[in-house]
C-alpha cells in the first residue's frame, strides 16, 4: 500500500514559489488561502539559511483528524488525508492541532467572517464524484485519478519538492544525496564547471613572467 | 532446551519487525460521503499515461512511473 508524502530537499531549493503558483493556479485557490507555501530557516544566519516548501504532510497519525468534533476527515487508501466540507464547521481546531500550519480558512468581511476549512488534497480531489465541476469547486483539481502526482511537485523546477509514495521518494533523495555529496561538495567548482567530480577544484592560473 | 531459548530469541528479535496500526480513528468515525478510488476513472484521452480502469494495479505502475520521472538521473539517462 503506498503511502502519499511530500519530501523537500533544503538543499536544492531556491525559493522561487513555483509550487506555491502551481497549487493555486492548479485548483484555483481563493485569494487569502495557501495551501502551499515556501518557508525560510535559520533565517538571517549567514550560510546557513535554507528554504523548505511546506504543505499538508498527509501524517500517518493526523492530529487534524483526532481533534476534528464532527470527524470530518478521512484518509484513502493511498494514506492521503482528505476531508469533506459539507461536514466542516470551520472550527479551527485542526489549524490548532497542525504543527505545520496546513489547515486554511478563507476569511471575509470586516468582521473576519471565517470559512470551511481548506488545505492540501495531494491533487486528490474530495468526496465528490471524480472530475466532476463540483469537486472541483470544493476541492480542487483531482490529478491522482488522472494519473498525475501533485502540481507542485511536478512543476518544481530543481526537483527539491518530490511527492509520491514514501518508499519511492525516499529512494530518490537517498541517490542523489549519495551522488552530491555533502558540505561544500554540493554547490563547489566541480559541480558546476568541472567533470562531474565532486569537490574539484578551479585550474590554477599560471604565474606571470616579470 | 536450546531450540526453546533459539525460539524465544527469535521472537525476540523479529518483534521489532512488525507494524503497528499508525491510523487515528475516532470512536464516530468518517460519516460522510464515500469517495471513489482514483483507479475507478479512464484515463484521459491526452497526457495521463495508460491503466485500465478498474485497476488498481496497473494505476500504481502508472503513478509509479511517474514519481520516478521526478529522478533526473532516471530520467535523463533512461
Amino acid at each position: 500500500m503506498a503511502r502519499m508524502k511530500f519530501l523537500c530537499d533544503a538543499e536544492r531549493c531556491i525559493e522561487c514559489n513555483g509550487c506555491v503558483t502551481a497549487c493555486k493556479q492548479e485548483n484555483e485557490v481563493p485569494w487569502g488561502v495557501n495551501r502551499r507555501r515556501v518557508v525560510t530557516i535559520n533565517d538571517g544566519v549567514v550560510g546557513a539559511e535554507k528554504s523548505i516548501s511546506v504543505a499538508c504532510m498527509h501524517c500517518s497519525d493526523a492530529p487534524c483528524m483526532a481533534v476534528c468534533p464532527v470527524d470530518c476527515f478521512y484518509k484513502t487508501d493511498d494514506g492521503v488525508v482528505l476531508h469533506d466540507k459539507d461536514l466542516c464547521i470551520g472550527c479551527g481546531y485542526c489549524f490548532y492541532a497542525c504543527p505545520f500550519g496546513a489547515p486554511q480558512f478563507p476569511q471575509a468581511g470586516a468582521f473576519g467572517l471565517r470559512g470551511k476549512m481548506d488545505k492540501c488534497t495531494f491533487c486528490a480531489g474530495g468526496p465528490e464524484t471524480d472530475r466532476s465541476e463540483a469537486e472541483f469547486q470544493k476541492y480542487g483539481r483531482n490529478r491522482l485519478s488522472e494519473g498525475k502526482l501533485p502540481a507542485c511537485a511536478e512543476m518544481c523546477s530543481t526537483k527539491a519538492l518530490l511527492g509520491g509514495d514514501g518508499d519511492v521518494i525516499a529512494d530518490i533523495y537517498r541517490e542523489r544525496v549519495l551522488r552530491r555529496g555533502k558540505g561544500s561538495e554540493v554547490w563547489g567548482w566541480g559541480t558546476a564547471y568541472g567533470p562531474g567530480r565532486p569537490g574539484a577544484q578551479p585550474p590554477q592560473q599560471p604565474a606571470r613572467k616579470s | 532446551m536450546r531450540n526453546i531459548l533459539f525460539f524465544l530469541f527469535i521472537i525476540f528479535t523479529l518483534s521489532a519487525c512488525g507494524e503497528r496500526e499508525q491510523i487515528a480513528e475516532s470512536k464516530r468515525g468518517y460519516q460522510g460521503k464515500r469517495d471513489t478510488q482514483p483507479w475507478d476513472n479512464d484515463p484521459l484521452a491526452y497526457g495521463s499515461g495508460k491503466w485500465s480502469k478498474g485497476d488498481r494495479t496497473s494505476w500504481e505502475t502508472q503513478i509509479k512511473t511517474r514519481q520516478l520521472g521526478q529522478h533526473e538521473d532516471k530520467r535523463i539517462y533512461q
